[in-house]
């Protein structure tokens, strides 16, 4: 469903141009759990952002379900974003003023749903995860796995055909963070393809796909 | 994203911070209810100016020396506007069939007297047809007469307020007063008339326009008052006072004759002008209140950059951002111009109450053009700052610290 070929990424930073991602080939069918790893600095999350087409690369061919993402005006990508993708953050990026079931909702305000539509889902979201108690309680009343298990409730409720995850576990103690991972874990059961950025080798080993990135280039696991 | 729903996070960003809303709507609400009151002002003193000319009597011109242009351009002539005197006064009455009378008028202000009271006031010399062209009625005792006039008899009418300043409660017919250098006999008290066009009748004093002369030394009229005998015959009056004068003016036209209808209209003028500079300026302040509003608008762009960032990753598109912040400042000056309208409204109905002199009235198209006004302030301050929003780049954004 994901299939990237020789892409590359070059910031301008003034007079110099920086070559984040230098021709990355790589294939990921649906239901894959895939780890991508690497050194921070190595463009693993600059990958993860195009992937995930919020980021555009410069240049090579993206084909998302087989749609050539390069081909897609702005609005394009937002809509593919909102329908296909839910992005997991290292820093959650809740909405403070917002109650969880308000940020969970977040992404069906931006998909044309009703009231009652969007209600039904969030609680059914809630409860797959195992929130429904927090529902009306907002970030800062929530301890960190708590938060990032509504951040994933949120990137789960639009049904998306894959989750990008981006150091889901880094803000999080070991136990929380193994819990998190289970939960990718119990959706990629459910058949939801998951990519998950990270550099703990102990959560690596637990994941079939791992891919590794070096300044630019795949060094293993890659096509 | 829908209406509805935009709507409601308008609401909550409004609210979470209330001190800071508020500042910013004051902007808006100042500017509006300055507006709203500036015009009901204008309007005000514009309808109180209508009454009071269509008071002053029907069928009357005003003959002015000096030619006032109507082109606007600075007058050019070789020789100086020549004076209107009281024998103008009686040539125009004598010239024209249409007219019923012709008053000279001199004011001035003098010192009367009366015993140990004195007062500085306004005195008006005019000639026995004044009272009458005016629609003026005594209280008590009569009016100047012919007689008065001819013999220069030292007598005078007084009004309502100069009596009491200077006479108290005593009978003021037969009382001697002192008015500049000379005694004048009190012959009439006017009947309380109140202000007309800056002059309070009440405060008054009339002699004949013979002592006037005298009084001020001068035989220079303040101008002339027409009573026309009928409507329709105003264009005829006004043609026969021209050619007179103009023949006596040695063939110049230094002079102007204005009917009433005329004056009205260039108050009217006027007054529209003065309302207009000052809704003007009141807007002035409604402009600040938009930049205000532009201010408060980026400053929430920047602390929401996130919010925004995580918005777009979910599915926002960059309209969906633009107008959730164009409809936040536009709420924000809305909230503002209606509790302008209301204030502006209340101040417009208050003041009259506490400030007698100056009349209001409370203008419709004021409030409808400060709504407007301030929803478009709304649209047109929140536009910069919600492009800036909607061009955000998600990925930078959600980096924002």
């Amino acid at each position: 469903m994901i299939s990237l070929r020789d892409i590359k990424k070059k910031y301008l930073l003034g007079e110099v141009s920086l070559e984040v991602l230098k021709g990355i080939d790589l294939d990921i069918k649906k239901g894959d759990f895939v780890a991508i790893m690497g050194p921070s600095g190595s463009g693993k999350s600059t990958l993860l952002n195009i992937i995930g087409c919020l980021d555009r690369q410069t240049s090579g061919t993206y084909q998302f379900e087989g749609i050539d993402i390069s081909s897609k005006a702005d609005n394009d990508l937002a809509e593919i974003r909102n329908k296909k993708i839910g992005f997991v953050f290292q820093t959650f990026n809740l909405l403070p003023r917002f109650s969880a079931f308000k940020n969970v909702e977040l992404p069906l305000l931006y998909g044309n749903m009703s009231v009652a539509e969007r209600k039904m889902r969030v609680i059914e979201m809630l409860s797959k995860t195992g929130m429904s108690h927090r529902a009306e309680h907002h970030p800062n009343e929530l301890s960190g796995g708590e938060q990032q298990r509504i951040a994933i409730t949120r990137a789960l409720v639009m049904n998306p055909s894959v989750v990008l995850a981006d150091e889901p576990t880094g803000n999080l103690d070991s136990r929380s963070g193994a819990e998190i991972i289970n939960i990718f874990k119990e959706l990629n059961k459910e058949g939801v393809t998951i990519i998950l950025v990270t550099h703990e080798m102990a959560i690596a080993q637990e994941i079939k796909n791992v891919i590794t990135i070096k300044d630019g280039v795949c060094t293993s696991g890659c096509y | 994203m829908d209406v509805i729903e935009i709507l409601r996070v308008s609401k909550d960003s409004i609210l979470s911070n209330r001190t800071r809303t508020f500042l910013t709507v004051l902007g808006v609400v100042i500017g509006v209810t300055a507006v709203i009151l500036m015009v009901s002002i204008g309007e005000g003193a514009r309808r109180y100016i209508k009454n009071e000319f269509t008071g002053l009597g029907s069928n009357i011109l005003v003959v002015v020396p000096g030619k006032t242009s109507k082109e606007g351009g600075l007058h050019m002539g070789t020789s100086a506007v020549r004076k209107l005197v009281y024998d103008d006064a009686k040539l125009i009455k004598r010239r024209s069939r249409y007219i019923q009378s012709s008053i000279p008028i001199i004011v001035g202000t003098s010192l009367i007297k009366y015993g140990a009271r004195s007062r500085y006031t306004y005195v008006e010399g005019v000639s026995e047809d004044f009272f009458d062209a005016r629609n003026l009625t005594v209280d008590s005792g009569r009016f100047l007469t012919a007689t008065d006039v001819n013999l220069k008899r030292h007598v005078c009418v007084l009004g309502r307020t100069v009596k009491k300043d200077i006479l108290g409660d005593i009978n003021p017919l037969g009382a001697l007063v002192t008015i500049g250098e000379s005694k004048y006999r009190v012959v009439g008290l006017m009947a309380p008339k109140g202000v007309t066009l800056g002059f309070d009748i009440d405060d008054l004093v009339f002699i004949p326009i013979t002592a006037a002369m005298d009084l001020f030394d001068t035989d220079s009229l303040f101008n002339i008052t027409v009573k026309v005998r009928s409507e329709q015959e105003i264009p005829a009056a006004k043609k026969d006072i021209k050619e007179t004068l103009i023949k006596r003016h040695a063939g110049e036209e230094d002079f102007t004759i204005m009917s009433q209808d005329e004056m009205l209209l260039v108050m009217e003028k006027i007054l529209k002008i003065m309302t207009a500079v000052l809704a003007g300026i009141a807007s002035i302040s409604l402009l600040v209140g938009g930049i205000g509003i532009m201010n408060i608008m980026l400053v929430s762009v920047k602390e929401r950059t996130r919010e925004i960032g995580l918005r777009k990753a979910v599915g926002a598109k960059n309209k969906d951002i633009l107008f959730q912040f164009l409809i936040e400042s536009i709420a924000l000056s809305l909230v503002g111009g209606i509790l302008g309208i209301i204030l502006g409204t209340a101040f417009t109905l208050i003041i009259p109450v506490f400030i007698t002199f100056l009349p209001t009235q409370l203008s419709v198209w004021a409030i409808f053009l400060a709504f407007f006004f301030s929803a478009s302030v709304g649209v047109f301050f929140g536009v910069y700052p919600a492009r800036k929003a909607a061009g955000l780049d998600p990925i930078i954004s959600l980096r924002y610290e």
